[in-house]
């Protein structure tokens, strides 16, 4: 197993060239000339943007730019904020928190809700409640998380007076509290996707010959569920989950944005409104890593749901 | 045998049979068409005008949706956000899809080297969060909706390759492809002249399950500040000024929210309807 993470990681390493050389010419790719990029709106004199083309290397060959840049960024030296004039690094240590809480509640909510819900509606496939629960899934798929983020934010915040409409809380209990609604709002899409998925995956086994073999020998219906039907529809479930994890972040911006939490999110959309490009840099960065990360996590995730799937041939 | 054809058929006629939602999604999406068609000379107000003094209004006989900050018409403001709703949903889907065709025809047909090149790409762009790259890509050249719709075009164009291409792979083996061949009928001519009219419909669905996705998207863009220029009558761009006075006009930002669901949601709808009828007729 430590082979096949290392093998893995290696081909990661091409992809992580690719993709911070895509995040590098973000810079040059800017309207304008790079150290213009660099300084944002603010007042310069000659001598500064003389010393920002020093200390950006951009009087020299475009390719050894890249290298002179990636050693920087491996050192741990992405920049510094145009707007504060802070590290970058700082500005993203202090906001990571509340966005991977935001992920986390979300998925958790998703998950614990989708997938009963998807083996509910499976075992009572084409009853009402069955078409019920499809129905209000294609009305979650399609909803927009801002738009869905905004009606709860008016019925439970505003009208019912139940939840806080501004602020990010503190310490666990009370954080949690405060980002419920946002954790909501980011959770229904997702949920929507789980509760199709696994309604599938689990009409798809229960026809099985293997789920009727077991009952013919007699083995109670709720060791059948959950020693057989349930692993094995759990595969496109995860599937599922890792690509939306991955599109997770997309929504966290949007939500972010509607309630005015001071996570990544909005500090990306912050950035990119101000053409902050070190800000915007190091965060798209970190999302491929984390993306890399996930993807590789699912894989080792698969093998141990399924013993079948051996490593390398995961991709079937 | 004649018992399962039997079965067949009354499931086919059942699936192609227009539901009471289907219908009400298509009338509602008709209704919305005529809003952006027709837009100034449908509202109740002008959605411009400026009545700073009646400024942030709740619901009211002349104003049915009350006004904004600028005291401007929340209603009229939405009917005219129909336009670059539609408008956009159906560029992006449309240009997608155009790109896919192309793409999908040459890479399923012709396979080999071709085919594994376009495939990568695709695998590619399916791993990256889409949304993310939009936010980026849009913002570092400046935001602004035509460069909004571009980049979804591009982003949405992966995907919709490979669902052309399994559209074509179907087609392949069948025997009006051999039987061209056999006639000498030129690569180019067989994909375009021979394969694409048999694969239309299907795309044509796909389009139109796109449209929400597409709509979706720009509006989440125009939400962020990104898509279309401040202050325009759009969907997006109203939640994001307007969810600020919540607390005293709510409709300000709830109708423009509900519009993109329901809009949204009457696509999907109305798309796998059409799904379903098509892929039957294959």
């Amino acid at each position: 197993m430590a082979r096949y993470v290392a093998g893995r990681l290696l081909i990661a390493v091409p992809l992580l060239i690719v993709i911070t050389f895509a995040v590098f010419a973000l810079i040059h790719l800017a309207p304008g000339t790079p150290e213009r990029a660099l300084l944002g709106a603010r007042q310069s004199s000659p001598e500064t943007i003389a010393a920002i083309r020093e200390k950006w290397n951009l009087d020299e060959p475009f390719l050894f730019q890249y290298v002179l840049w990636l050693k920087a960024v491996v050192t741990g030296d992405i920049g510094r904020s145009i707007q504060s004039g802070e590290a970058v690094t700082a500005a993203i240590g202090r906001r990571i928190g509340l966005t991977i809480f935001l992920g986390l509640y979300a998925t958790l909510i998703a998950l614990v809700v989708g997938i009963p819900l998807g083996m509910w509606a499976a075992l009572r496939r084409g009853s009402r409640t069955d078409r019920a629960v499809v129905g209000v899934s294609v009305l979650g798929v399609s909803a927009p998380t801002f738009a869905v983020g905004l009606l709860l934010l008016y019925v439970f915040g505003v009208v019912l007076d139940w939840f806080p409409t501004f602020g990010s809380g503190e310490g666990f209990w009370n954080r949690a509290y405060h980002l419920t609604l946002p954790a909501l709002a980011l959770a229904l899409a997702l949920l929507a996707l789980i509760v199709k998925i696994t309604r599938a995956a689990m009409i798809d086994e229960l026809d099985k010959d293997y789920v009727a073999f077991a009952r013919s020998r007699g083995l109670s219906r709720r060791r059948i569920m959950s020693r057989y039907v349930l692993r094995n529809s759990l595969i496109p479930v995860v599937t599922v989950t890792g690509l939306i994890v991955v599109g997770l972040f997309g929504g966290a911006v949007l939500i972010e944005v509607t309630f005015g939490l001071p996570g990544l999110g909005t500090l990306l959309v912050d950035s990119v409104l101000t053409r902050d490009i070190p800000v915007v840099q190091a965060l798209v960065l970190l999302t491929a890593i984390f993306v890399i990360v996930v993807n590789l996590g699912l894989d080792v995730l698969y093998t141990v749901i399924d013993p079948r799937i051996r490593f390398g041939s995961a991709e079937s | 045998m004649a018992e399962a054809l039997e079965l067949r058929r009354s499931r086919e006629t059942k699936r192609r049979r227009i539901t009471l939602m289907v219908a009400l999604s298509l009338v509602f999406l008709v209704v919305l068409v005529v809003f952006a068609a027709f837009g100034t000379a449908i509202t109740p107000n002008d959605h411009e005008e400026q009545r700073l003094f009646i400024s942030d209004t709740p619901p009211s006989a002349e104003f049915w949706a009350g006004t904004d900050q600028l005291g401007r018409d929340i209603f009229s403001r939405t009917i005219i956000g129909a336009r670059p709703a539609l408008v956009g949903a159906v560029a992006v889907s449309v240009g997608a899809f155009t790109i896919a065709t192309v793409l999908g025809l040459v890479s399923g047909y012709l396979g080999g080297a071709v085919d594994a090149g376009v495939m990568r790409w695709a695998d590619l762009m399916l791993a990256l969060p889409g949304l993310l790259i939009a936010i980026v890509v849009v913002g570092v050249f400046g935001g602004g909706f035509w460069v909004a719709v571009l980049v979804l075009i591009l982003l949405f164009a992966a995907p919709d390759t490979r669902i052309v291409r399994s559209a074509v792979l179907e087609q392949r083996p069948l025997p009006y492809i051999e039987a061209a061949r056999t006639l000498g009928v030129s690569k180019p001519r067989v994909m375009f002249g021979h394969v694409l009219p048999n694969i239309l419909p299907i795309i044509f669905a796909y389009v139109v399950l796109d449209f929400a996705f597409a709509l979706v998207a720009l509006a989440g863009l125009s939400f962020l500040g990104l898509g279309i220029e401040p202050g325009a009558a759009d969907w997006g761009r109203m939640l994001a000024e307007n969810k600020g006075i919540l607390f005293t006009n709510p409709w300000a930002a709830v109708l423009p929210a509900l519009l993109i669901i329901l809009t949204a949601a009457s696509m999907n709808l109305v798309g796998d309807w059409m799904y379903d009828r098509f892929s039957l007729r294959q």
